[in-house]
């Protein structure tokens, strides 16, 4: 599509070679982590200060030309695709970290700043930043931000909204708010927690302060194996209801355990059906009560072993078998598709067994890595996309992981976010009332609907198509729409 | 592990939407009440009463879920005592001002207790609503689940909204399990050493749950294993106070029962980076503090001075009890918004009640 040459004019004069528009420099920035869905942006801006930021989306503003903003690309649900004739607004360049005070216990930087990047900087004061999503070596703050991102310590610290304590937002007409405070609390509406996980369709975040937190004094991780996979997922219930928060519990099936071992030779058991790895940290005292008490827990719930990592370097390796486990799976088929859905941790075994049957019935296989603590599933379904029709048995098989997950009474993506990915899966868990109500909260912060249009929220339009093809037990979702 | 039963409640629902549909079509606002415990708090609302005490009722409430989902109107008193019974609290330790505070309230108004500084705000713990809009929706957003980014955090954006978008039929809340053991500590400090000293307790990664100052005594309260208390409680020091003293200290913190709130009027509430409290302390004498110096009390000190403080300090004032003098006056009592967030609030306040007929003014005139 043809750029207008006065908004390029304009730009070209904001950014000079901050600016892209040829498509062999656009087309690097053609997808995020979702590469199934690819489309070049015909503009690429670069900013380098807030007020760029701010001229930028004036000018896309007064040309009516929608803004995708992007981090590091790392999003794993198409958030961050390029929209047709819109610009796409890379903030990776906005990457300093602005404050780190020890004395406050908070860090203040800039959007484009990696995840990772706030922990180092914060090391020196014994302190860090706890969510850590998977790829937090590469993905920025604003785009946690933009995803309320989580990580394998999420059920005892939280998600990105946790430790969030303010941003500032350019909003599309340019103007730049402040949401939250540096106390954790402002006056007024919460409209930060609106933000935190809007995919970028409220505004773009040009600065992020977050809370920091000590360093655990202690930490162990110890590991169990079960010789079935619905033991093991009832363990996880057993180890909270027994009070236990574990700093993370996670789960990984036969699959998943073999996979990770042969890539990463973490010492997994090989006979094993399914494990936990369950990490806890706090005062060495704590620790040791909490571990004693875990473990008879897990004994009690029939793990078949349950051994406690040594010292600091086991336990590393132990958790570098979790840590590499897509790309481990990765390397048993040429694709994979990664699911989030989120269950009551109570419904794990049951929907556990259910992905095992469509397993069987699309003929795709899959393995199971996951956030159990959270009741956060992500199953990797393995498939070769050079075969005719494999990606789209795929991505149906997918939709009816989310469809068992939105039975089960959970979500269709826990920390993975919607993106363009899961529209359709959107309009088996909301009604068209409260898809409505977000189209409409949209509107408030941006009038013009021009932020990352056609994202996160799918149009009533596209949920009538979804449920024509979707029917369960003959009830029509959105029955009152108008079908075209 | 499976959902506890109980009773059923009572669901009134449609007759809430009638009565909010009526409103909104003659225009009529009205004043969303649950216990009413909380009436001091916020500007006045002049208008019907929208009574929430007939809809009650814990709906789901499975221990090893760490979720509670009751109706808006559930007694606060029953939630805590339920969750009690099976080892579990509300993560913020809210207030209630009364034995009939209800749950909607409670998440309505936003406020939280001395748990806050270890176990964070009202909105951290908020996992879903069912809202009544102004204009007689039923939306449903978030869910049962700990994580869910499908659709904007709509339930987390109700926490502290003072009812002015909508109705809070029923709240998911996030519980969890009350710990161990408990210590509470009373040590004599001055305010000129005891920011300094919360602020090393801090960076040692205690595990504090709670801090009250005034009257140059400070009380700090930490929880975990019996054990690990033993270790950590020599690092603050002082005498350590008997369970009772302890639980009818952090009640008295809480519901503002202490001796220092007993005629403390106008009673201010500054939010407060927690390194500047010193600049607080030295600019008042009836001051008190929570949350290590993250949220201080002021009282019978003019609004001038208030501001003075937050304008060296940072962070914000609330007027969070009026004088009675003070009482019916339209005055603002929460810390003014900058003009474009003003604009902001009205238009997200349209969203959900387009005709403005639910809490009017509750939080701002003309929102």
């Amino acid at each position: 599509m043809a750029v207008d040459a006065r908004l390029l004019s304009e730009l070209g004069s904001v950014l000079g070679p901050g600016l892209l528009s040829t498509p062999a420099a656009c087309v690097a920035y053609e997808c995020d982590a979702l590469t199934a869905h690819r489309h070049p942006p015909d503009l690429v801006a670069l900013p380098t200060s807030v007020a760029q930021v701010q001229q930028i989306v004036r000018a896309c503003h007064r040309h009516s030309v929608p803004v995708v903003a992007r981090g590091s690309g790392t999003g794993l649900s198409g958030g961050a695709l390029p929209v047709a004739g819109g610009l796409l607004l890379v903030l990776s360049r906005l990457n300093a970290i602005l404050e780190v005070d020890p004395h406050r216990n908070l860090a203040r930087v800039q959007p484009g700043v990696t995840n990772l990047a706030v922990s180092e900087a914060a090391a020196p004061y014994g302190l860090y930043y706890a969510p850590d999503p998977s790829s937090q070596v590469a993905c920025s703050v604003g785009g946690n931000v933009a995803e309320n991102s989580g990580g394998v310590h999420c059920l005892k610290y939280g998600l990105t909204v946790h430790n969030v304590l303010a941003v500032k937002l350019v909003t599309m007409a340019g103007e730049l708010l402040t949401l939250g405070s540096e106390t954790g609390e402002a006056p007024g509406l919460n409209l930060l927690a609106a933000v935190i996980g809007s995919e970028g369709l409220l505004g773009v975040v040009v600065e992020v302060t977050v809370r920091l937190l000590p360093i655990p004094r202690h930490v162990e991780l110890l590991l169990a194996a079960f010789d079935d996979v619905g033991r093991c997922a009832e363990a996880v219930g057993q180890v909270i209801a027994a009070g236990i928060i574990p700093a993370g519990l996670e789960m990984m099936d036969a699959p998943a355990i073999r996979a990770a071992e042969a890539f990463a030779g973490c010492g997994y058991p090989l006979d094993a059906q399914a494990l936990l790895l369950c990490e806890v940290d706090g005062l060495p005292a704590d620790v040791d009560d909490e571990l004693a008490r875990a473990r008879a827990v897990l004994e009690a719930a029939g793990a078949t072993s349950v051994r406690v990592a040594r010292d600091a370097e086991e336990r590393s390796r132990m958790w570098s078998g979790r840590k590499s486990a897509f790309p481990a799976v990765g390397r048993l088929a040429p694709d994979y598709y990664c699911m989030d859905g989120t269950i009551p941790r109570r419904h794990l075994a049951a929907v556990l067994t259910q992905i095992a049957t469509l397993s069987t019935t699309y003929r795709l296989d899959v393995a199971n890595v996951f956030h159990a603590g959270d009741g956060n599933l992500h199953p990797l379904i393995l498939f070769d996309a050079g075969k005719d029709g494999e990606l789209e048995r795929a991505e149906r098989f997918g939709a009816d992981i989310l469809e068992a997950c939105v039975a089960a009474g959970g979500t269709v993506t826990g920390e993975h976010g919607v993106g363009v990915e899961k529209l359709g899966p959107m309009c088996s868990q909301f009604g068209s009332a409260e898809l409505e109500a977000f189209h409409a909260l949209k509107l408030a912060f941006d009038p013009t609907g021009l932020l990352n249009p056609g994202k996160a929220v799918p149009t009533l339009a596209r949920c009538a198509d979804y449920g024509a093809l979707r029917v369960h037990g003959g009830r029509l979702p959105h029955s009152n729409l108008p079908r075209f | 592990m499976a959902l506890i039963e109980t009773p059923a409640g009572q669901d009134i629902t449609e007759a809430l939407v009638e009565r909010v549909r009526t409103a909104s079509s003659s225009q009529k606002p009205l004043r969303i009440v649950g216990g009413d415990t909380k009436r001091f708090y916020g500007r006045p609302v002049a208008g019907e009463t929208l009574e929430l005490t007939g809809h009650h009722g814990v709906l789901r409430y499975d221990p090893a879920e760490l979720v509670i989902t009751a109706r808006g109107g559930t007694l606060l008193a029953d939630i805590e005592a339920l969750l009690a019974r099976h080892g579990q609290q509300l993560p913020f330790e809210p207030p209630s001002f009364g034995p009939l505070a209800t749950l909607g309230g409670t998440i309505a108004a936003g406020l939280a207790g001395p748990a806050r500084i270890a176990r964070g705000p009202v909105r951290d713990c908020v996992l879903g609503t069912r809202l009544l809009t102004g204009d007689g929706r039923v939306l449903k957003f978030g869910g049962e689940v700990m994580k869910n980014v499908a659709g904007f955090d709509v339930s987390r954006l109700l926490a502290g909204s003072l009812g002015i978008l909508g109705v809070l039929l029923e709240v998911s809340l996030k519980v969890l399990p009350v710990a161990r053991a408990s210590r509470t500590l009373r040590r004599r400090v001055d305010e000129q050493g005891v920011i300094g000293l919360l602020g090393a307790v801090v960076q040692h990664g205690l595990p504090i749950t709670g801090s009250f100052w005034s009257a140059d005594e400070l009380y700090v309260r930490l929880e975990g294993s019996p054990a690990g208390l033993d270790e950590v409680v020599p690092t603050i020091g002082g005498e350590i106070l008997d369970e009772s003293a302890a639980a009818s200290l952090w009640h008295g913190v809480r519901e503002q029962t202490h001796p220092y709130f007993a005629s403390a009027r106008p009673l201010w509430r500054l939010s407060l980076p927690a390194t500047a409290a010193g600049a607080a302390l030295l600019r008042a004498d009836r001051v008190a503090f929570e949350w290590n110096g993250g949220q201080a009390w002021l009282s019978g000190v003019a609004r001038q001075t208030i501001d003075l403080i937050t304008r060296t300090a940072g962070g914000h004032a609330t007027l969070f009890r009026r004088d009675d003098a003070d009482h019916g006056t339209t005055g603002e009592v929460f810390a003014p918004l900058p003009a474009s967030m003003l604009d902001l609030h009205r238009t997200v306040k349209r969203v959900f009640d387009p005709a403005g007929v639910l809490n009017p003014g509750r939080m701002y005139a003309d929102l």
